[in-house]
């Protein structure tokens, strides 16, 4: 066994301190180490998304980043999205506009998603269906996601040019 | 009393059927919060995986266990040997055959488990399966079923008698040592004399190539074993809890009281989780040996290259008609090949499962088919993927074959189907294969489909685009996809349809509470459906509370009544009509309180949206509220006190659900890439419960009729080496090959159902894979194409161009 790693992490706003193997796998970290389980296993290859996190404000899939890669880094999962009383806009518009059925792909597509609307605030439909096409969904066919992710960008902007 | 909201208040007010309900289930979902069986952790766990095969067909010469036990970690390693004294290396498969739970002296196709190993984790767990030796003597290998009926090379010995002879196997007599048994419906005699004195007969071989359903959630379990009470808890990823309590109590001893099966939030199932796999029975056995509760999580090369294949059938067949294009006669002839067990998960009776629905949509006087079940070193499986056992590939066989005839005939294809269509006043329609439609409206729904789209106009923009591409104008061909679908679903009423002898009935148990709101749980259990969402919707309409104060329960065997599970669209068919017979049970009852509160008699009250109404008086009412408080607080002559019903519900009939789909494609010749310009899916599920959900389902069936028709396989190669075995290699489409959807619906009720309501997850995914197949086809009709094997992937695309000259 090789020697354990020292690792920092910062989790959804929170410190976390651990020592780790080299080989452990970041999403194994998550789900198994620090119990959250909201980011899931669907390949294991990078393929299919449902493990995405944004990590120092880029989209990864954690199923195949070592957490030693990750040391000091800054991670949100979509527990860190949003959570009952103070939802995210997409997880709000995914329900309203049925983006969901299973639910597995979910945390890891509106995780994905809401990195897209920070890159592209007002994106076209080509737009979001390039910028999702990271993650599978084996339930909706795509077009009521495409919908909930338009629907909420709409709503974001909104809200943005009234604060304004 | 006077009414504080008007009527169509009250009714918006329940949220009953028919409206877009959202769904209860996403609040949780998407926070992240659903409980998903790898989201289960108890002290102590474990965790077990299996060292597999990396041959297709070998002698097992030795398992040298002894170095993986020494491994930080491990605990045990279960072999074959381990599990021959309990009478668990073996097991029984849905279809009545046996299959190994691990290597028994031989493997028979790649990726076969051949050790359990348990450790304290998943990194343990897979340095101990490193350290596990396995001697192997390979054998020949055989992955095609035709070369498997000829060969001396024996699959199966253990279904070989000691003098050599072959003995029956659960479907009759075998006719070689590879042969599983042959399966037939219809008349041979007279359908052979209609095809030979035909004016026209057309003829295709068509290859439905072995898929996965691959749920983004592959199957697992956790398995707990209470010494102390003798209770065991499992936890896993099943389509079917309690037929999967059954199995588990039947073939491990323990009695079913002190089994308790619990299917969580499940990732997709699409047909996958319906089987019982090695990996819940080595976990069970592993939880009983090491005291502590064990997880097993397959990854997704095991999910692929082991668990629940599905299709894998060589097609043969033979249409007949008249010059005018009346269908007269249809033959066909299946070799289905099964892998190296038959695990396929069919009612028992039905082995090829309901492939004679196999005569579609139309009015054919005659008919034959014939199946041939053929081990190989394949996985096992064949399982229905999106599709109610067989249906898929019996609407690929019919829907292929009307295309096919349209050719030898020189005819419009939408045209030859509206003629041979079973006209509206036949229903119910018994078909020459057996089955007796229960409802139908085909013309109504194809007419409008055709005017939607414009078809005449389609066909006069294809014609001048053959036109430019003789012309040399365009590198682009147009093909118009039709097809026109009858499901059969539903299974099933238990004269016919039973698993593993367990009756294909579902069931409802409704407890009305004090304060007027309800907990109903079902024999079901929902992957994705929204089934929490819309049978209480159902109930909504039937007892008249609000769908809000109504919890949907599945999946926990120790609470719900016992159901034979979700696949096949079964849930809304059986459960969903065993959920409105518990609450007319339920209103029945409510109807005497009301008229006891009212101070009439029985007869004089009726219900209205959400109450009991005097008749003649409609101030003078009681709501179901109240109704519900006086069943737990009023002394009631003659009545129980409480307000619970529970319905099992065996169905009369299946349901047969349709559909009209439309693919409008172009596609590059030079490169095989193909665009889908438009798809239009007009579907009649009968009464529709949620459009939203319907909508939905329809969307993602069609994506996976998409993956499976232009380029979704399971490929093996000649030494039986899986070629797909991860998401590189197998196709799932991303959100950038998936066009947008035009849905449409006709509704025609089912006669027999409680509600009217036929199903609809899979339709999609039945009706869409030969819709999207033809289109293909389609476009290269006017070169010369009759028919070309799925699935349409861009090199092979390119190599039909190739092959039909138009590269030049």
């Amino acid at each position: 066994m090789a020697k354990k790693m020292h690792i920092k992490l910062k989790v959804n706003g929170k410190e976390e301190e651990f020592l780790a193997e080299p080989r452990e796998l970041l999403i194994y970290t998550l789900r198994e180490r620090l119990n959250i389980t909201g980011p899931h296993i669907g390949c294991e290859t990078s393929h299919c998304g449902a493990c995405t996190v944004t990590i120092n404000g880029k989209s990864v899939k954690s199923c195949t980043m070592f957490v030693a890669q990750a040391d000091g880094a800054d991670i949100t999962t979509i527990e860190g999205i949003g959570a009952a009383g103070n939802l995210h806009p997409l997880q709000e518009a995914f329900k309203e506009h049925h983006g969901l059925q299973c639910g597995y792909c979910t945390p890891g597509m509106i995780t994905r998603a809401a990195k897209l609307l920070e890159e592209i605030p007002s994106p076209t439909e080509e737009q979001i269906r390039f910028g999702m096409a990271g993650n599978i969904c084996r339930c909706t066919g795509y077009q009521n996601i495409v919908k909930s992710i338009q629907a909420a960008a709409a709503q974001m902007n909104a809200a943005r040019e009234a604060a304004e | 009393m006077k009414d504080e909201i008007s009527r169509d208040d009250r009714v918006a007010n329940l949220k009953g059927m028919g409206c877009s309900r959202k769904r209860v289930e996403d609040a949780r979902f998407t926070q992240g919060k659903g409980n998903y069986v790898d989201d289960i952790k108890l002290d102590g766990m474990l965790f077990g995986d299996f060292v597999r095969s990396p041959y297709a067909h070998a002698r097992v010469t030795n398992i040298d266990t002894s170095a993986a036990l020494k491994v930080p970690g491990v605990l045990a390693v279960l072999t074959a040997a381990d599990l021959a004294p309990l009478g668990l290396h073996w097991m029984p498969t849905l279809a009545g055959d046996k299959q190994m739970v691990l290597a028994d002296g031989k493997v028979l196709f790649q990726g076969q488990e051949v050790a359990f190993v348990v450790a304290v984790d998943r990194y343990a767990a897979a340095d101990g399966i490193d350290a596990v030796v396995v001697d192997y003597e390979e054998l020949p290998v055989i992955v095609d079923p035709f070369e498997s009926q000829q060969s001396d090379v024996v699959l199966r010995e253990d279904l070989v008698a000691l003098d050599g002879s072959i003995p029956p196997g659960a479907h009759g007599p075998r006719k070689h040592h590879n042969h599983i048994f042959t399966w037939s419906a219809g008349d041979k005699d007279p359908t052979l004399e209609v095809i030979a004195n035909a004016e026209v007969v057309a003829e295709a071989s068509m290859y439905y190539h072995r898929t996965h359903p691959c749920p983004l959630e592959t199957c697992g379990c956790v398995a707990s074993m209470d010494k102390v009470n003798g209770k065991l808890t499992l936890w896993g990823t099943f389509q079917a809890p309690h037929a999967i309590r059954t199995v588990v109590s039947l073939i491990s001893g323990i009695e079913e009281h002190n089994i308790r099966v619990i299917s969580p939030d499940i990732g997709g199932g699409f047909g996958n989780k319906v089987g019982a796999y090695s990996g819940y029975v080595c976990s069970v056995v592993a939880s009983i040996v090491t005291g502590k509760p064990v997880k097993w999580i397959e990854d997704r090369m095991d999910n692929l290259m082991t668990t629940a294949f599905a299709r894998d059938y060589h097609m043969t067949g033979k249409i007949a008609a008249t010059p005018e294009g009346r269908i007269t006669g249809l033959w066909c002839h299946v070799t289905a090949d099964h892998g190296a067990f038959d695990a396929c998960a069919d009612p028992s009776k039905f082995p090829a499962g309901f492939m004679n629905i196999c005569t579609g949509s139309y009015d054919i006087p005659t008919a034959f088919l014939e199946v041939d079940g053929v081990y190989t070193n394949k996985a096992p499986g064949g399982v229905s993927y999106r599709c109610s056992f067989r249906v898929t590939e019996a609407v690929y066989f019919i829907e292929r074959m009307i295309e096919v005839l349209a050719i030898k005939l020189n005819m419009d294809a939408a045209e030859l189907r509206r003629i041979n269509f079973i006209r509206k006043e036949q229903f119910p329609y018994k078909a020459a294969l057996g089955w007796e439609y229960d409802s139908g409206d085909y013309h109504t729904a194809w007419d409008k489909a055709l005017a939607t789209v414009d078809y005449a106009g389609l066909r006069a923009e294809q014609a001048q685009r053959v036109a430019d591409f003789k012309a040399g104008k365009t590198r682009k061909i147009m093909g118009i996809g039709l097809s026109f679908f009858t499901e059969i679903v539903g299974a099933g009423p238990v004269k016919n349809c039973d698993i593993l002898g367990l009756g294909m009935f579902d069931s409802c148990e409704i407890r009305i509470h004090p304060t007027g709101s309800a907990i109903a749980r079902l024999g079901t259990i929902s992957q994705g459906q929204g089934h929490a969402t819309t049978f209480a919707q159902i109930l909504a309409s039937e007892i008249g509370l609000p769908a809000d104060s109504i919890t949907i329960e599945e999946g926990d065997t120790d609470t719900a009544p016992y159901g034979l599970g979700t696949y096949g669209s079964r849930s809304t068919p059986v459960a969903g009509a065993a959920t409105a017979m518990a609450g007319r049970k339920i209103r029945a009852k409510a109807q005497m309180i009301a008229a006891w509160l009212l101070e009439v008699h029985d007869n004089d009250v009726e219900f209205d949206v959400d109450r009991f109404v005097v008749k003649g008086s409609p101030e003078r009412f009681k709501t179901m509220k109240e109704i519900a408080f006086a069943a737990y607080n009023q002394a009631i002559p003659g009545l129980e006190p409480g307000l619970e019903a529970v319905s099992y519900y065996d169905p009369p009939n299946m349901t047969y659900p349709f559909g009209a789909y439309v693919c409008v494609m172009d596609i590059d010749v030079d490169t095989g890439v193909t665009e889908i310009r438009r798809f239009y899916a007009l579907d009649d599920c009968g009464t529709r419960i949620n459009p939203m959900i319907i909508e939905g389902q329809v969307h993602g069936g069609l994506t996976e009729a998409l993956a499976v028709a232009l380029g979704q396989e399971i490929a093996y190669d000649k030494m039986g080496n899986v070629k797909t075995g991860t998401l590189m290699d197998f196709f799932l489409p991303t959100a950038w090959e998936v066009p947008n959807y035009e849905t449409d619906f006709t509704v025609t009720p089912s006669p027999h159902h409680p509600i009217g309501a036929k199903g609809v997850g899979e339709s999609p995914h039945v009706g869409g894979v030969p819709c999207f197949s033809n289109a293909v086809q389609d476009a290269f009709r006017p070169f010369g194409n009759i028919h070309t094997n799925m699935p349409h992937d861009h090199w092979r695309i390119w190599q039909m161009a190739n092959k039909l000259g138009l590269h030049g």
